[in-house]
């Protein structure tokens, strides 16, 4: 046995010898039987440290506790005079008001929506023909309580049907019909007031339908068509702007 | 120990919390273990981790980022340790030899050593009863397979002395052990 080597199989097991020594250390225990029989020797007994060492487990309930601390902030002072039996009942009534918020919002889309698919469906789905805007808004005059603008379509591909007055919540309204190749949309336009619920800025699927929304000048905007969202955005972005001029 | 830890007593914004639970929940096994080898205690091995935790949460502004946050840890946990009852009490038994006298021991001259599962039993009794500055080191070394430089680091002890502490922690192992030397 070379003592400069078996002085260093600790380490050389420990992996701490240098690359050369290390090189150095399997050729001589390549050759070296004593030596050999001693790192099998040493290599057993650090196994055998490793598989004994390896034996307690935190429970649970601890892990659970110290990552509760790690991650609880420190309350701040709302936090620490709003009881659990307060805060639960603000939680209550938040959750009332966006469920009721949520499914008014959720009946008017129906609703618009089953009126486009009816207008679609009639034999006579506008109660104006024309395709000329002058022709379609003074049409509307006395029969809804507001009026709106209409936009320019020359150069783009939509075409302007007809209209007629649409009912929402009881409240009168216009539907519009447009087309754009062989797709046909409805703009429906009422007043926020008269809505049971408000629309919001979004644009979105209703029953696969392509829809677009907002609120302009006390006024709610709902575009609807089997066409793609493009066309439901582009739409919907000429109506905005005729609405500003 | 027995000191009850308040994790609400430690200011932490919501990001270090992240940060933090990010590094050092992964080594909560390791540290648990590593903590009842030292007490030898499960409730008190509880509240070292504890405390552990809290302090190094509250410590975490210290810590360098690309630094060893492991060998970083495990000093928090051994410190909070020595300063134990119990700590104080483990290294008030002294260190035979003088660590800078100390030399590697010379290794036994076995043909082969087999530990089979009754001798496992033999060896955890054997690794309670080193003496903790031993101890602590082969855990280290073997169980939690730090480099020597981490385990310096986490000991704040130099290289030389953590080799030599493992030399004699392993002679003294293998010694209570009455290693069966079988010849392959």
């Amino acid at each position: 046995m070379g003592d400069s080597f078996s002085m260093k199989i600790e380490t050389y097991l420990d992996g701490e010898l240098s690359a050369q020594e290390m090189q150095a250390m399997d050729a001589h225990l390549r050759g070296c039987a004593s030596c050999s029989a001693d790192a099998m020797a040493q290599l057993h007994m650090k196994r055998a440290v490793k598989l004994t060492g390896t034996r307690y487990s935190p429970s649970p309930e601890l892990r659970a506790k110290v990552q509760r601390g790690i991650t609880q902030e420190k309350p701040v002072f709302w936090q620490r005079w709003l009881s659990v039996p307060v805060f639960a009942l603000l939680l209550i009534g938040l959750g009332l008001y966006v469920s009721q918020t949520a499914g008014s919002r959720n009946r008017i889309y129906s609703e618009l929506t089953d009126l486009h698919v009816a207008t679609l469906a009639s034999a006579n789905p506008v109660d104006v023909i024309s395709t000329d805007r002058h022709t379609v808004k003074p049409w509307f005059q006395g029969k809804i309580p507001f009026t709106f603008n209409l936009p320019e379509l020359n150069g783009s591909d939509f075409t302007l049907i007809g209209g007629r007055v649409a009912y929402l919540g009881q409240s009168p309204g216009a539907q519009l019909i447009y087309q754009i190749r062989k797709h046909q949309i409805s703009v429906f336009i009422f007043q926020d007031k008269n809505l049971p619920g408000k629309l919001q800025l979004t644009s979105g699927k209703q029953l696969s339908f392509s829809t677009e929304s907002w609120n302009s000048n006390g006024l709610s905007y709902f575009v609807i068509g089997d066409t793609s969202g493009d066309d439901i955005r582009r739409l919907g972005e000429l109506l905005k702007s005729a609405a500003q001029s | 120990m027995g000191r009850l830890v308040y994790f609400s007593e430690v200011p932490k914004d919501r990001e270090t919390s992240a940060m933090f639970a990010e590094l050092a929940m992964p080594l909560f096994d390791q540290l648990y273990n590593f903590a009842h080898w030292l007490t030898q205690d499960r409730s008190e091995a509880d509240d070292l981790v504890q405390e552990t935790y809290s302090k190094a949460l509250r410590g975490f502004s210290s810590f360098q980022p690309g630094t060893n946050f492991r060998a970083w840890i495990y000093r928090i946990l051994r410190n909070t340790f020595l300063t134990s009852r119990t700590g104080l009490k483990a290294t008030s038994v002294q260190v035979e030899l003088d660590e800078a006298a100390e030399s590697i021991a010379e290794a036994e001259t076995p043909e082969s050593i087999f530990i089979d599962q009754s001798q496992q039993q033999l060896l955890q009794k054997a690794i309670e009863a080193l003496p903790l500055h031993y101890r602590e080191v082969v855990l280290l070394c073997d169980v939690e397979e730090m480099p020597y430089k981490e385990i310096a680091e986490t000991l704040s002890i130099p290289i030389g002395t953590v080799m030599s502490r493992l030399a004699r922690a392993r002679r003294d192992l293998r010694q209570a052990l009455q290693v069966k030397l079988v010849r392959r």
